[in-house]
């Protein structure tokens, strides 16, 4: 595919937002409603020795954000190349 | 050798090592001196990245703040890595495919508009000034705690390096110097912490062992039974009053969850974190280098929670109940600095630690004709500032002292303190050279070439910039040693601030192509003034009015910034539908800015 045709263009940069969605709302989950709303609820369940919404908070937050990171620059990597617009 | 023939040994030697790097890395142009050519790998950005946005306050300051706060103290930590999920996600590809200096050009650009620029070149500039004396003043606050010497002195050698380097190397050199002092800082942070989890808990990851099981070593040294480290450590807030460590803390949940928002945009919206994204060479590289970021950040930011929970449960075992002449020999060296302090007030020559302040107001100790400190019963300094009656705790203790104090309650060697010295100065230095960058080229770039002399030629920019940086650090410094009464509680101020304007205004650039340069002014103006009102009024006007029960939605000054940014969000949507649409040309760039490649 070598063709920047309107149409592909505007696939490109939908895929890109459902990809950003996604992992925003993943990033959403975790910190604000597992470390946060929801860490009194979570706190009842143990996670090794961790209260899990205190885990999620002080740990597990920070660490899936890196992961999140990592997934979102695999994937648009991936679709630059799909669509033919990744740099020359 | 003792801990200040190391403390200047090793300070001596990072010292050296930043000046060698800023010799080697001159800068010979504006691209160099603003962006260092567009030419650095994003492994090595993401770690400069991550020593620009590490301060003396995270690392000195942070674990000790999340250690008195307990789970709440995680807003920190959500809040000022979340940000940059954002960055990767919404902004750094877009604003290097942009390419062009500062944040400012890019607003002046996208919006069409010339006000606009300025209105963003003030708010970068106010922004960076407020962080950057925080900063200088660390670097003094480092310099006297460590090796005695005057915190004026201190300032000023730090401005000497940071000018040095700066106003020669420019953001090549400043990028290149970062590098080194990220790996001074972490090695730092990290050598004490791993020990200490040895110590407790058998297990060299801190990140883990702060939820494992205390070893039999730890158990004793912590005078309790083995047991979950964490499980312990609630039964020992328990037993003295306090609420559990990991439950909630004494923040209302809309608040924690305001505070944190506004941390995580305000990060996204913080320009001298941005303009580290159009460094590197390429639109890949530059998604990349947010994850590599956010992972050299996140190092520190694990080990945090970590090192808070095992200083507060030896803080509480060492000293609690235990006779001052039995204290540990760390509290009593660093009473010495006034960062620890004890009144008998029931006159058991016991430390008690319980609920609620030991003294009224600021800490000020006496002292005798000779102007030497004044010495007590038991050998202690003695307070001048009044006892708080109502609350049976004597021990005062600083924030800053849960780090500082780290390599001497592991009993680690004197040079493994002096390492400490060094990552606090790593730090605040990093920090300080990134903002005044900001400062420099906001000047420079977007006040004098675009606005006042658009003839000037590169060479003499490059000199303007370099000017610029060299009078950025005097007024740094000169606030480092001077400083505002107002500087701690305008850092609330300075996220709120981004969050309110630089960020939505940015955000709605790159994502809605028809968003109006009438609309981003308005928009912009009204969440600055409503969030700036908000925080003057309650911290500045009517303090004693700052309690909860007059916050608008239970949401304190530093958590406001969410409505401001709320406020700016709507106000650009609803100005730019009554408003005409932008120019094609810069709707076309905005579509541009969406694809890595050129596809016209």
């Amino acid at each position: 595919m070598t063709e920047h045709s309107k149409e592909n263009l505007n696939a490109y940069w939908r895929e890109n937002l459902t990809y950003i969605v996604i992992l925003l709302s993943v990033w959403f989950i975790v910190s604000y409603l597992f470390g946060i709303l929801l860490a009194d609820q979570l706190d009842a369940i143990k996670f090794f020795g961790f209260p899990l919404g205190f885990w999620f908070a002080q740990q597990g937050s920070e660490v899936i954000f890196v992961i999140l990171i990592a997934i979102y620059v695999k994937l648009m990597n991936n679709l630059d190349m799909k669509y033919n617009v990744d740099e020359k | 050798m003792d801990i200040m023939t190391w403390t200047w040994i090793i300070v001596g030697l990072s010292f050296a090592l930043y000046i060698g790097i800023a010799i080697w890395s001159k800068a010979k142009s504006t691209g160099e001196f603003y962006v260092a050519a567009k030419q650095v790998h994003p492994v090595l950005n993401g770690m400069a990245t991550g020593a620009d946005w590490m301060s003396a306050a995270s690392f000195i300051s942070m674990a000790g703040m999340i250690s008195f706060m307990g789970r709440d103290g995680a807003m920190y930590l959500m809040g000022w890595t979340g940000g940059y999920v954002l960055l990767a996600m919404l902004l750094a590809p877009y604003l290097r495919k942009y390419g062009k200096y500062t944040v400012p050009m890019f607003v002046g650009e996208r919006y069409y508009s010339q006000t606009a620029r300025i209105v963003a070149v003030v708010c970068a500039i106010f922004i960076s000034f407020v962080y950057v004396a925080g900063q200088m003043r660390g670097v003094g606050v480092v310099f006297s705690r460590f090796l005695e010497v005057d915190i004026n002195i201190g300032v000023l050698i730090g401005m000497c390096i940071v000018f040095f380097y700066a106003v020669l190397g420019g953001m090549k050199g400043i990028t290149y110097t970062q590098v080194a002092q990220y790996c001074v800082l972490i090695f730092a942070y990290l050598i004490p912490a791993i020990f200490i989890s040895i110590m407790l808990t058998n297990i060299p990851f801190p990140q883990i062992g702060f939820g494992a099981s205390l070893s039999e070593a730890g158990a004793r040294l912590l005078n309790t039974e083995s047991g979950y480290l964490l499980e312990k450590l609630d039964q020992v807030h328990r037993d003295l009053g306090f609420p559990a460590y990991t439950g909630r803390g004494a923040k209302s949940v809309i608040d924690v969850f305001a505070i944190t928002l506004v941390l995580m945009v305000g990060t996204a919206g913080l320009p001298h974190i941005i303009i580290r994204f159009f460094t590197t060479p390429t639109i890949r590289g530059a998604r990349a280098s947010a994850g590599w970021a956010l992972l050299f950040i996140a190092l520190l930011y694990t080990t945090a929670p970590a090192v808070a929970s095992f200083a507060r449960f030896n803080m509480i075992q060492t000293l609690n109940n235990t006779a001052y002449v039995d204290a540990p020999s760390w509290f009593k060296n660093w009473e010495k600095t006034g960062l620890v302090a004890w009144k008998d007030k029931n006159g058991d020559g016991k430390i008690q630690y319980a609920k609620g302040d030991a003294f009224k107001g600021k800490l000020e100790f006496a002292k005798d004709s000779d102007g030497k400190p004044s010495r007590g019963q038991y050998g202690e300094r003695v307070v001048k500032t009044p006892i708080n009656d109502k609350s049976k705790n004597e021990l005062y203790i600083d924030n800053d002292i849960i780090v500082l104090a780290n390599p001497e309650i592991a009993k680690l060697p004197a040079w493994v303190i002096a390492l400490v010295a060094a990552g606090g100065l790593a730090a605040a230095l990093s920090t300080a050279a990134g903002l005044l960058l900001v400062i420099s080229s906001a000047l420079s770039h977007d006040l004098l070439k675009n606005v006042i002399f658009p003839n000037l030629s590169e060479k003499k920019e490059l000199i303007w910039a370099r000017i610029a940086a060299g009078f950025a650090v005097i007024c740094a410094g000169y606030l480092g040693i001077n400083p505002p009464g107002f500087v701690a509680q305008v850092v609330a101020f300075a996220f709120g601030l981004a969050a309110s304007s630089f960020f939505p205004v940015i955000i709605m650039g790159i994502f809605w192509k028809k968003a109006t340069k009438e609309g981003a002014i308005v928009g912009m103006l009204t969440g600055i003034i409503f969030t700036a009102a908000y925080i003057i009024y309650f911290k500045f006007i009517n303090p004693s009015a700052n309690v909860a029960a007059n916050w608008w939605f239970g949401i304190s000054p530093e958590g406001i910034g969410m409505i401001g940014m709320i406020i700016n969000i709507f106000i650009t949507y609803i100005v730019s539908k009554m408003t005409k649409e932008p120019p094609a040309e810069v709707q076309r760039m905005v579509e541009n800015l969406r694809y890595p490649r050129e596809t016209n």
